[in-house]
């Protein structure tokens, strides 16, 4: 058990690693220059823009400025830019180009804000989910079965930031019901930390959920039909407990998978509930920092998700094991 | 049991009237465990009603054991799992009647069933691996059933799980009891699937292919332990399988279904020794016999009917090597009746053709040894 888990856990390093090295090097193949987009509207010469180059190591070859980072990472360095130079612990991720801050920092700033924003449209994803997906599946083929999954399949196809831009406009803007960009770390209250969150925790709790109430059906579809359930029903047991004890034991564990896979994708950022609501998350970060060419900063949040999700990978797989008794992890 | 036969008929008529089905037996005094009359299980679906089960009637008696002869499709375990009440009522249409213990199961409410289930009959299904809960542990799918019809505590629920694996002869019970099935080996699982059915000391185990899934050796093993513990028990048994083998060793009496009814019936040694219906010789020719190197399987040609749209007349008809022999294409348009027919057939047999005897013990009985 442990020594799956240390081969699992060198499998992940090597994935991230991987996924760094292409980032970093798609990032020089790529069009864009960040000397010149850090000249702003200024127009630079091209003497200032060679400065600028120099002081962050542009001008070195690609693959030095690579290894120079990827030390960093392990074990820290120090960064000198234009006469200047600024010590970077391990895991150094750099300084961004724009800011001038520690990535590292950033990042750690920013997590909290996706999280926060996860934790409660993932509570409302299996709160909506689980229930309608079992009344349907036990009612299957009637009026209600049919009207739930017509209504999820018809707020599943919408595009979500639709909705959620028209939310935000007319709850957030016009009729403030809502506060807007107003997040509080939970250490300042759990009322304030979650009314800053409630308008994100809605509308994607309610578009995420729609997935999670079809998948639930489904599999409860398939475990009503099986052969336990017609066991657990031959014992004289109430429907109630055949349903829930029996045929939900057995359906969920399917929709625990999806479950932590969408949550380890989710870790990167919910770009467009971050974006539309103002909550400066992990995703919000990210886009900004590709439009201004912050390569640090990028591949800090690039880093951080590619970790998330062979992380959750993991965790998933060992849940598993823990859910299902016929799986043997290892 | 014995399997109803009418007690009267003049006219061949194209069903079963439900005067003429069962009569004796819902008239007898005392009446047996199970009394099946004129049962109707049908599954309306889009592409039309399947006629599962049409006019079945049989009735099995404390410490006999009652084998269901049949093909798939023949409607034998659909009509013992309606002994139980186990089909969906959305999906089903049920008539006629299913005396068990007393009680009319047929239009039962869910509670009434639920208190028969499992406390009077119980039912061992034919494959323990997917009938078994896969994520709960052996100990407790059986603690269930019990704590379910008794007002006693888990672990008194618990110990009488271990007790019922000890009894069926599950070594080390206690470590067994806290296992998944899937620690369990094919014939181990049966024995826990059969401690599981056998819990709440039921007067009623209805056993649907119990051996179909297991090793021939183990599967003599689960047949000596369910005559044991009926021994023990004293309880009835509804054994469905397609292996007359099985029959022979096990059953007092036989039903042969084809196409949702009773075909022929008798006891064991009327059935399988003096058997009169086409099918039944059918089923007995395609028992493969050792020593007989070079011999094809022999099959009865043809492919059981669709229970959707079943031939007119006799089901069996298009694959019955003696159709011809009636005259005026009767069996194409006629249900026989199911009754004995002096000099003929002594027990139940459901066909038209007029020397069953002689036809049998000249032409058939040679061919299948």
């Amino acid at each position: 058990m442990l020594l799956y888990i240390v081969r699992r856990m060198a499998l992940a390093v090597s994935v991230v690693f991987a996924t760094m090295v292409l980032a970093f090097f798609l990032f020089f193949a790529g069009p864009g220059d960040p000397a010149l987009n850090l000249c702003g509207d200024a127009k630079c010469n091209t003497q200032r823009v060679e400065e600028i180059r120099k002081s962050f190591h542009l001008d070195e070859p690609v693959s030095k400025q690579f290894a120079d980072y990827a030390l960093g990472v392990v074990a820290g360095r120090e960064i000198t830019s234009g006469g200047f130079t600024k010590p970077c612990p391990a895991p150094c991720l750099g300084y961004s180009f724009k800011t001038d801050q520690p990535v590292t920092g950033l990042l750690v700033a920013r997590i909290p804000v996706t999280l926060s924003i996860l934790c409660g449209a993932f509570v409302i994803y299996l709160l909506i989910g689980i229930p309608t997906g079992v009344y349907a599946a036990n009612r299957r083929g009637t009026a209600v079965d049919r009207a739930i999954v017509g209504t999820t399949q018809t707020i599943g196809s919408i595009p979500y930031f639709v909705p959620a831009l028209l939310f935000s406009l007319y709850l957030t803007i016009l009729h403030p019901l809502f506060p807007r960009g107003d997040y509080h770390p939970l250490s300042e209250g759990l009322v304030k930390w979650a009314s800053g969150l409630l308008a994100a925790w809605i509308v994607l709790g309610i578009f995420g959920s729609t997935g999670y109430t079809r998948y639930v059906r489904a599999s409860m579809v398939e475990s009503l039909a099986q052969d336990y359930v017609r066991t657990a029903k031959s014992k004289g047991i109430s429907h109630h407990k055949v349903l829930f004890k029996h045929a939900l034991r057995a359906a969920l564990s399917p929709v625990l998978t999806i479950f932590g896979l969408d949550l380890a994708a989710s870790f990167g950022g919910v770009i467009f509930t971050e974006t539309i609501f103002d909550l400066h998350g992990v995703g919000y970060t990210a886009v900004n920092a590709l439009r201004t060419s912050d390569l640090p900063v990028i591949m800090g949040c690039l880093i951080f998700s590619a970790a998330m999700v062979v992380g959750m990978n993991l965790v998933v797989d060992l849940v598993y094991g823990f859910v299902d008794p016929r799986v043997k992890v290892s | 049991m014995t399997a109803s036969p009418p007690t009267s008929h003049g006219k061949v008529g194209l069903h079963d009237s439900p005067s003429t089905q069962g009569t004796r037996h819902s008239t007898r005094s005392g009446g047996s465990l199970l009394q099946v009359t004129d049962l109707v299980v049908q599954f309306p679906t889009a592409d039309g009603v399947v006629n599962a089960v049409s006019g079945l009637s049989y009735s099995v008696d404390l410490g006999k054991t009652l084998a269901i002869v049949g093909e798939s499709g023949s409607g034998k375990s659909v009509s013992s799992l309606a002994v139980l009440g186990l089909h969906n009522p959305q999906r089903t249409r049920m008539s006629g009647s299913i005396n068990l213990d007393g009680t009319e199961v047929v239009g039962l409410s869910e509670e009434g069933l639920r208190r028969l289930r499992s406390n009077v009959a119980a039912m061992i299904f034919q494959d323990p691996q997917s009938a078994l809960h896969p994520f709960m542990k052996v100990g407790d799918q059986i603690a269930e059933a019990y704590l379910e019809h008794h007002r006693v505590n888990k672990a008194r629920g618990r110990a009488r799980a271990i007790e019922m694996l000890d009894r069926v002869g599950i070594p080390n019970p206690q470590r067994r009891a806290r296992q998944y099935p899937h620690e369990f080996s094919g014939g181990m699982r049966q024995r826990a699937m059969i401690a599981l059915g056998l819990v709440n000391n039921p007067k009623l185990l209805i056993a649907d292919e119990p051996t179909t899934a297991l090793d021939v050796t183990v599967q003599a093993q689960i047949l000596d332990l369910l005559g044991d513990l009926q021994k023990e028990f004293g309880s009835a048994i509804v054994l469905i399988t397609h292996d007359l083998a099985v029959v022979a060793e096990v059953a007092d009496d036989v039903l042969v279904m084809y196409g949702g009814r009773c075909v022929e019936s008798g006891t064991v040694k009327e059935v399988l020794a003096a058997p009169r219906h086409p099918y039944t010789w059918g089923l007995l020719g395609s028992l493969p016999t050792l020593g007989a190197e070079g011999d094809e399987l022999r099959a009865i040609r043809g492919t059981p009917p669709s229970l959707i749209s079943l031939p007119t007349g006799c089901p069996f008809h298009p694959r019955c090597d003696f159709a011809s022999r009636v005259p005026h294409g009767l069996c194409c348009s006629a249900l026989p009746e199911l009754g004995p027919r002096p000099g003929q057939s002594e027990h139940p047999t459901r066909c038209h053709l007029s020397a069953l005897q002689d036809i049998y013990e000249e032409e058939v009985a040679p061919t299948i040894g």
